[in-house]
């Protein structure tokens, strides 16, 4: 689930330089990804109907023209719920991710920067936090605090903790013996300076091209938890929820949890094409490491 | 010695390793004074770079340094770790073996530099770019507005330790330790980086140590030499007077294992035979004596101690020194 044990080996696998050219292939990724984003920040100012009204006489319509994609079980526009939920699912999708690169990175370096006890204690939370189950964690916190878009971004955040603290730890573990750290400890440079100027520089690489695939994979595990139901709470709509919500009309209506699944389908595939190319793209060290 | 701007005296480090005790370094001790060159010799393993980081305080956190080393009349292992990196910065640098991993690969060149001369000078980014310039022009890089937006993957190895000096230059250092300058380069490359090296030292007068396994190196360089041998310095004398006579066996051996030009081919190069001593298990006597081919009676009971040669700056820890003339001409 959430706990994104992928280590950074196909990072080492690619060839040091890919040719520059991007492919149709990463052009058709970033128009759909510039579409999704486009329709999820403009939802509320584009002419759809209501993602929340319902229609009780036009439940599962097939396309029209006032309902291009028809509408669901409880007669709401289907097209207009898609819109809304590309929404939840990227705003849980950039933000959990975001809380994981932070508080993951800044302790993954500052352990395999200052060794000692402080990597045991963090290290030793980190195994205990990965040890959890995440869906009791999910349950639990939505038991008690209630189910909301806020606490699932948080849930999936602290989840996403443990592994990126490993990368950045790895990552520092390795650069902090090389010699430019200790040629800048023999300039005078402060732990502050080594940290933010030498090391982050070199550890931030990995960090984002794993953050890219955290984006993909948490997109995926908010559906997986609005589909049981620990997701957002209705009737907002999130991707995983309409496909929970679809699963009980697959026999009448499989495209009530179809047009979904494709949606988040490609914004996934989008996301880890993007991420691939940019890394072969951006990448200036392969050689020099 | 008073005077110096650098001296250690009877400096230990100790690592503690599964194996035992490991005594990196033995009872040195050494000066340099303002502008001059000390070169430090010996085979891999003798404790020159753990008494190089000794001198900079970067040893490793399980190691135990105990003696002195006092740098500008003050004791570096006193000091706060406030004050020591101040003093670094504004006094002390070093130039690495490797300059492939002595450059951050992904900050260019130019970032590198200008921010050290920034942190150091307290110039605004304009000054400090052409300062950069300078410095990258003094250290004989050609077209180097060019190079400050390149990447250190995108110059050569030498290049890149024209860039690792022109950066350990940035802060007017008062005594620049070069850890193996240039042994991960080629041949020409090495003369060409060793007179830069001499050259920007008398410029900026400031002291230098070079550390090298290569006596060929320090021989036209340094003002002074010290031998190491098994953490211990087992000979020091000014540069000509030990290339004129040298007294330890060590020495000895460690120059004649030095390719000659004028051999015939296919002579086999004199090695030294055997290696040095398990650093975690001491021995009582000499250090050298098991491959020593002068080792008699009690060099394998009893530690030989530093003793003069004809002048005071000359000393050695043999109980058999040398007599006759070097007969290998550096």
């Amino acid at each position: 689930m959430a706990t994104l044990e992928l280590s950074l080996d196909e990072q080492a696998a690619e060839p040091a330089r890919r040719k520059r050219r991007l492919g149709l292939l990463f052009w058709f990724a970033m128009g759909w990804m510039v579409l999704v984003f486009a329709v999820a920040i403009l939802a509320d100012v584009l002419p759809l109907p209501s993602p929340t009204d319902m229609d009780m006489l036009e439940k599962r319509a097939p396309f029209s023209a006032e309902h291009w994609l028809g509408t669901d079980g409880f007669g709401r526009d289907e097209l207009s719920r898609l819109v809304h939920g590309a929404r939840i699912s990227l705003i849980v999708g950039l933000f959990a991710p975001v809380i994981g690169l932070t508080i993951g990175g800044a302790l993954g370096m500052l352990a395999g920067y200052f060794r000692g006890r402080f990597e045991s204690i963090v290290v030793g939370s980190m195994d205990v936090l990965l040890a959890f189950p995440p869906l009791i964690l999910a349950l639990a916190v939505t038991a008690y605090l209630g189910q909301s878009i806020f606490h699932l971004t948080c849930i999936l955040g602290v989840l996403g903790i443990p592994a990126f603290m490993r990368v950045a730890r790895a990552a520092t573990l390795t650069l902090a013996r090389r010699e430019f750290v200790i040629a800048a400890q023999a300039l005078g440079a402060t732990h502050a300076r080594i940290l933010l100027r030498e090391l982050l520089p070199n550890v931030l690489l990995p960090l984002l091209a794993f953050f890219l695939l955290a984006v993909a994979v948490t997109i995926v595990v908010e559906g997986a938890l609005s589909f049981l139901g620990l997701g957002v709470p209705p009737p907002i709509s999130s991707w995983g929820s309409m496909i929970g919500e679809g699963r009980e009309s697959l026999d009448v209506a499989p495209r009530l949890a179809f047009i979904p699944a494709i949606a988040m389908f490609l914004t996934v595939l989008s996301f880890n094409l993007i991420g691939d190319t940019l890394r072969a793209l951006t990448d200036p060290r392969q050689g020099a490491l | 010695m008073s005077g110096a701007l650098l001296s250690v005296q009877d400096a230990v480090v100790d690592l503690p390793t599964p194996r035992g005790n490991l005594r990196a370094v033995d009872h040195v001790d050494l000066s340099v004074g303002a502008g001059r060159t000390l070169g430090i010799v010996g085979e891999s393993g003798c404790g020159k770079t753990m008494l190089s980081r000794a001198i900079l305080q970067l040893l490793p956190k399980k190691a135990k340094l105990s003696g002195r080393v006092m740098f500008d009349g003050q004791d570096l292992p006193q000091l706060s770790p406030e004050k020591l990196r101040k003093l670094r910065g504004q006094s002390l640098a070093v130039v690495f073996q490797d300059p492939m991993t002595s450059l951050n690969p992904v900050l260019t060149i130019g970032t590198q530099l200008i921010e050290t001369i920034q942190e150091h000078l307290e110039l605004d980014l304009a000054e400090a770019r052409k300062r950069s310039i300078e410095l990258l022009a003094a250290v004989g890089i050609p077209a180097p507005e060019q190079r400050l937006a390149q990447y250190p993957h995108q110059l050569s190895g030498g290049m890149r330790q024209r860039v690792a000096i022109a950066i350990a230059l940035s802060c007017e250092p008062k005594l620049l330790i070069a850890d193996e300058p240039t042994t991960a380069l080629d041949v020409t490359i090495q003369a060409q980086i060793l007179d830069l090296l001499a050259r920007e030292q008398q410029r900026r007068h400031m002291a230098m140590i070079i550390i090298t396994h290569d006596l060929g190196v320090v021989a036209g360089r340094t003002d002074e030499v010290a031998v190491m041998y098994a953490g211990r310095v087992v000979e020091r004398a000014p540069t000509p007077a030990l290339f004129k006579q040298m007294r330890m066996p060590y020495t000895e051996a460690l120059l004649a294992a030095l390719p000659k030009l004028d051999a015939a081919p296919h002579t086999p190069l004199p090695a030294i035979s055997g290696r040095p001593p398990d650093p975690t298990r001491p021995l009582k006597g000499c250090s050298f004596a098991p491959r020593c081919r002068y080792a008699a009676g009690r060099c394998n009971t009893e530690k030989p101690a530093l003793s003069a040669a004809e002048t005071p700056e000359h000393v050695y820890a043999c109980f058999h020194p040398i007599e006759t003339r070097a007969r290998v001409e550096a």
